[in-house]
């Protein structure tokens, strides 16, 4: 059975100036699935999924989007759709309790009419996800005063909170301890049970255990993509790491 | 939060409202005119905050948005024969029409930009009522006729029922920003506030409700700026100059951004402020401005804003 496609680009490219960051890339991403963007430094990762995202307008190509064109939809209409993000770089609510930070994410979806959610159901499903990253304890605590390990399992249970189609993560276990990143490799499993989960990873471990499928980006084009398997084998692709 | 606070605070915001309400049988007439006056300017400055405070809004225009208020209330007194409830009604449909208007396109600034966007805005607006200084009498202003400063057949020139006018807008205004802060809205304002990317990224989207925010504090400070050419008698150009601007700015940070009773409260504070120094010394400003930097280092969020920092946490 051939799986239905989630998303997928067409000669997406973008340019900064001479610069062209992603360079004709054709993308296709099947529901369900637990895929991993790879690349050298300056391999334009980050710059594709902000265009996936709607962060970035594209200077070409087009973004599908569960069968939609999504292309000129802004960022905000993406997610309502069923694309969520969450930032390489820690972003949540700070001064606000950890609780508020998933309240936020949930409330759009649960309100009905002009005045928002009944507060019950809010609150359950915003403890419902923070349950799921292990943070429901940390209900009442400022966002900010978290640990930095904490902080990113928040971004994630704010993804979660939208309950999306599809969950960008940009190098989610950027900066956490090794016990942290065994337990962040089984929450991004259980996420995957109801969401499809685009990870953007440098460590390679992470990477190895957790996709289905790896693509491989150096200089805006998608040098390789298979199996994790696959990957390791490629010779174009230990050229782009080592720099040989 | 829990329901208990949710009580406590509206108990306080009533009770608020009930002591100044008390305090019209008590207070002697210079004190009680004054007061009229500031829950007025507290009206005003509640209307800032609703985009400065709540929205992280930094307006450098609002001054328009209540002159067009007090120029809309005043104008179709003056001209229409128009009396005071039709004008607190028109003068907050033109403070919101006009908010409308300048959001859709200052909205699309952010930071430092915003704030010369708006300035500019409302120095456009400032020199327009010099434009039709036949009909606005420019600086010099004009007074609104006394047939016209009549409330349900009520003077407005009578102190009873200006304090008690005064009084019912500004228990509107307290329970509009009350309203907004406990509200889903007034909660995505604050996310707005705090990170505006991430709050675009959670799929809301930012510029209608910042332009529902600035819809919102300008009709506000379209009523108050009606109100406040009703109840005294004068519309001038002054109140849609700079200053005025400033003002609301200036009360909203002493008393407290992001908190619904924190408008008042420096506005109370800085009226008297000038009030008291002036019968001093003709270098009031001198006071008023030494008095501001001792607030700034020891209430940094302003009065209220520090008391829910150390010891009120609920205070909306």
């Amino acid at each position: 059975m051939a799986a239905v496609t989630l998303l997928s680009t067409e000669n997406l490219s973008k340019s900064f100036g001479g610069l062209r960051a992603v360079d004709g890339v054709n993308f296709a991403f099947p529901a369900g699935e637990i895929r991993a963007l790879i690349g050298p430094n300056g391999a334009g990762k980050t710059t594709f999924v902000n265009l996936l995202s709607g962060r970035l307008p594209p200077s070409a190509g087009r973004v599908f989007f569960n069968g939609e064109d999504v292309t000129r939809l802004p960022a905000y209409a993406r997610v309502n759709r069923g694309i969520a993000y969450t930032f390489q770089i820690t972003s949540i609510f700070a001064a606000m309790t950890v609780l508020d930070n998933v309240g936020l994410s949930a409330q759009r979806r649960l309100s009905k009419g002009s005045f928002g959610p009944d507060p019950d159901t809010l609150e359950h499903a915003a403890l419902s996800a923070l349950e799921r990253v292990g943070l429901s304890k940390r209900r009442n605590d400022i966002a900010g005063n978290l640990s930095y390990g904490h902080q990113r399992l928040l971004e994630v249970a704010m993804g979660l909170g939208l309950e999306p189609k599809l969950l960008i993560l940009d190098e989610p276990t950027q900066g956490l301890a090794d016990e942290e990143i065994a337990a962040f490799v089984s929450l991004v499993r259980d996420i995957a049970r109801e969401a499809s989960v685009l990870l953007i990873e440098h460590n390679m471990d992470v990477v190895m255990e957790l996709a289905e499928t790896i693509t491989v980006l150096d200089r805006g084009c998608i040098l390789a993509q298979g199996t994790p398997e696959e990957i390791r084998r490629d010779e174009a692709v230990k050229r782009a790491y080592l720099g040989t | 939060m829990s329901r208990g606070s949710f009580n406590k605070a509206a108990a306080l915001h009533l009770s608020a409202v009930g002591v100044l309400f008390a305090l019209h049988f008590i207070l002697p007439d210079y004190h009680h005119g004054n007061l009229a006056r500031i829950m007025v300017l507290a009206s005003f400055a509640m209307a800032y905050n609703i985009s400065f405070g709540y929205t992280g809004l930094l307006s450098l225009g609002h001054a328009m948005f209540f002159a067009a208020g007090l120029y809309t209330a005043g104008l179709m007194a003056q001209f229409a024969g128009l009396g005071a409830a039709g004008g607190i009604i028109l003068g907050l449909a033109a403070g919101f029409a006009l908010a409308v208007a300048v959001g859709c396109l200052a909205l699309r600034t952010t930071g430092v930009a915003f704030m010369i966007v708006t300035l500019m805005f409302a120095q456009a607006a400032f020199l327009t009522i010099f434009y039709f200084g036949e009909y606005t009498r420019g600086d010099e202003g004009f007074i609104i006729p006394s047939l016209q400063r009549h409330l349900f057949g009520l003077s407005l020139a009578e102190p009873a029922v200006r304090y008690f006018v005064a009084l019912t807008l500004f228990a509107l205004c307290v329970a509009v920003s009350y309203g907004v802060a406990r509200s889903s809205l007034g909660r995505v304002f604050a996310a707005i506030r705090e990170n505006e990317e991430r709050t675009r990224m959670l799929g809301y989207n930012v510029f209608l409700y910042k332009l529902a925010a600035l819809a919102i504090s300008g009709a506000m400070a379209g009523a108050a700026g009606a109100a406040y050419g009703l109840l005294f008698g004068y519309v001038g150009s002054t109140f849609a100059s700079i200053q005025y601007s400033i003002f609301p700015l200036l009360w909203v940070l002493m008393g407290g951004a992001a908190t619904v009773l924190g408008p008042f409260a420096g506005t109370l504070l800085m009226f008297y402020l000038v009030d008291i120094s002036s019968a001093f010394t003709t270098a009031n400003m001198l006071i008023v401005g030494l008095a501001l930097i001792g607030l700034i280092l020891f209430f940094p969020k302003g009065i209220l804003g520090t008391l829910r920092e150390r010891v009120a946490p609920w205070l909306p």
